[in-house]
């Protein structure tokens, strides 16, 4: 018996067949076309949660602001949101028009868009209007389409730099690279200790893996310093940072010491670093960080 | 994915999509040599994933506005979160009926909506925007929730 021939899904030329093809390559381009006007995408990642990458992210935006630049500021922890409000975004109505939706303005002019801005109340969960059961299918795409439309219908102007601080999870930045060909640089953070460093060694792998440059490794939470006397108590008993640097030949950036006045003005949304007066070891850290990323990132390297 | 009439090994048409409100979707193809008709029936889940993709089988007929997969897809958004411009002025009018029902929109999307509806009024040269009208554009243009 003859099996009957079936043209392949090649061999037919069907009309209308490439449009979830071509809305796909419409949303890339309608990407490409707002990140025109960006010179620079810098993710912050870490790979770890809870080693205070919002709260650098947040300083680091707002000191590359004060230092002039026009900054944006992505908060792609979409599940744990936390950016809008260390950089004490407004909650005024998003405005919305013909150039998209404008990003709310932080400190030092920082703009900014997060899913806090959009949910019901500081405290309510992210969560999809959805049917009852699969959504491990579907949630992982639309949560990637989330990000891609935050970088592509966020009307976010010029900028000299955007800031894109990353969820927690080692794949996150590969992720990220699949919406953002033109990522210039990835900072990683990590704290100094060893479990911390086991796992943000995996996203660096992983990050080279994919191709995103990792250019520094930024060291958080390394020490407390007594206000009183100044001297330096190391928080944690292994240097895991200076290893991990060392192991994966990373510069490292920073060594950013506890400062508890610090972390209760991020947390308050005025987020120090937006003043160029910082005395704490802290502040001046992260400062000296942006001038770094200054140097390194320059956003007069290439076009726009 | 492409459908092929296997009797005259022609490809098939995208020729409607209806949405009718459980999460569920049907999109209809035709060929257009025989005019044998199928219909691609998705249960919630499917629907949700292509939808979750940002993408509207059969294609688009207006633009996509600005976070529309998220705004509508998000469960708990806030009321005001949104200042949406009004659409510029055009012959498009809403009867009654059907401005009362796009108050009933969440205001999280209500903006959103209505510049939806009022493209798609111009688009297809309609002067009065009714709650038919509504049905009409949600099913074709895919907008399921809306």
């Amino acid at each position: 018996m003859t099996m009957r021939r079936i043209r392949t899904y090649h061999e037919v030329d069907a009309p209308g067949s490439a449009e979830i093809l071509d809305q796909v390559l419409e949303q890339r381009r309608r990407l490409e076309r707002r990140l025109a006007s960006v010179r620079r995408v810098v993710a912050v990642a870490s790979g770890k949660g809870g080693v205070g990458k919002s709260a650098l992210t947040a300083n680091l935006a707002a000191a590359l602001a004060a230092h002039g630049h026009r900054v944006g500021a992505l908060d792609a922890d979409l599940n744990g949101p936390s950016l809008a409000a260390m950089l004490g975004a407004d909650h005024a109505p998003l405005r919305v028009d013909d150039l998209g939706v404008h990003p709310a303005l932080g400190a030092a002019g920082v703009r900014t868009i997060s899913t806090a801005l959009l949910l019901r109340d500081a405290e309510t969960p992210l969560r999809w209007r959805e049917p009852d059961d699969g959504g491990f299918v579907w949630q992982g795409a639309l949560e990637t389409g989330t990000l891609r439309e935050f970088l592509a219908d966020v009307a976010w102007g010029e900028l000299d730099y955007l800031l894109v601080d990353m969820p927690p999870g080692t794949d996150r930045l590969a992720r990220l690279l699949q919406l953002v060909p033109k990522l210039d640089a990835a900072i990683l953070v990590t704290t100094p200790s060893e479990a911390a460093r086991a796992v943000v060694a995996r996203a660096v792998t992983l990050a080279r893996d994919a191709g995103i440059p990792v250019i520094g490794l930024v060291a958080n939470m390394c020490a407390f310093v007594c206000e009183g006397c100044g001297r330096a108590t190391s928080l944690f008993p292994d240097d895991g940072a200076r290893r991990l640097a060392d192991a994966a030949g990373l510069p490292l950036w920073a060594e950013i010491p506890f400062d508890p006045p610090l972390a209760a003005a991020t947390d308050a949304g005025s987020p120090p670093t937006a003043s160029m007066a910082q005395d704490s070891p802290a502040g001046r850290a992260i400062l000296d960080l942006a001038v770094r990323l200054e140097h390194e990132i320059r956003p007069t390297g290439g076009p726009p | 994915m492409k459908f092929l009439c296997l009797a005259c090994d022609q490809p098939m048409s995208f020729a409607e999509r209806r949405l009718p409100g459980d999460g569920t979707m049907a999109a209809v193809f035709g060929c257009p040599r025989c005019g044998h008709e199928i219909a691609m029936l998705t249960n919630p889940m499917e629907t949700q994933l292509v939808a979750s993709l940002g993408v509207k089988v059969g294609g688009r007929t207006v633009p996509g506005q600005p976070l529309e997969l998220v705004r509508g897809s998000l469960a708990e958004g806030r009321d005001n979160a949104f200042d949406d411009a009004e659409p510029p002025p055009t012959a498009v009018r809403w009867s009654d009926d059907a401005r009362a029902r796009l108050d009933n929109v969440p205001s999280f999307v209500r903006g959103m909506v209505r510049r939806i509806y009022t493209d798609y009024a111009r688009e297809h040269g309609i002067a009065t925007i009714t709650p038919e009208v509504m049905d009409r554009a949600r099913s074709d243009l895919g907008l399921e929730g809306m």
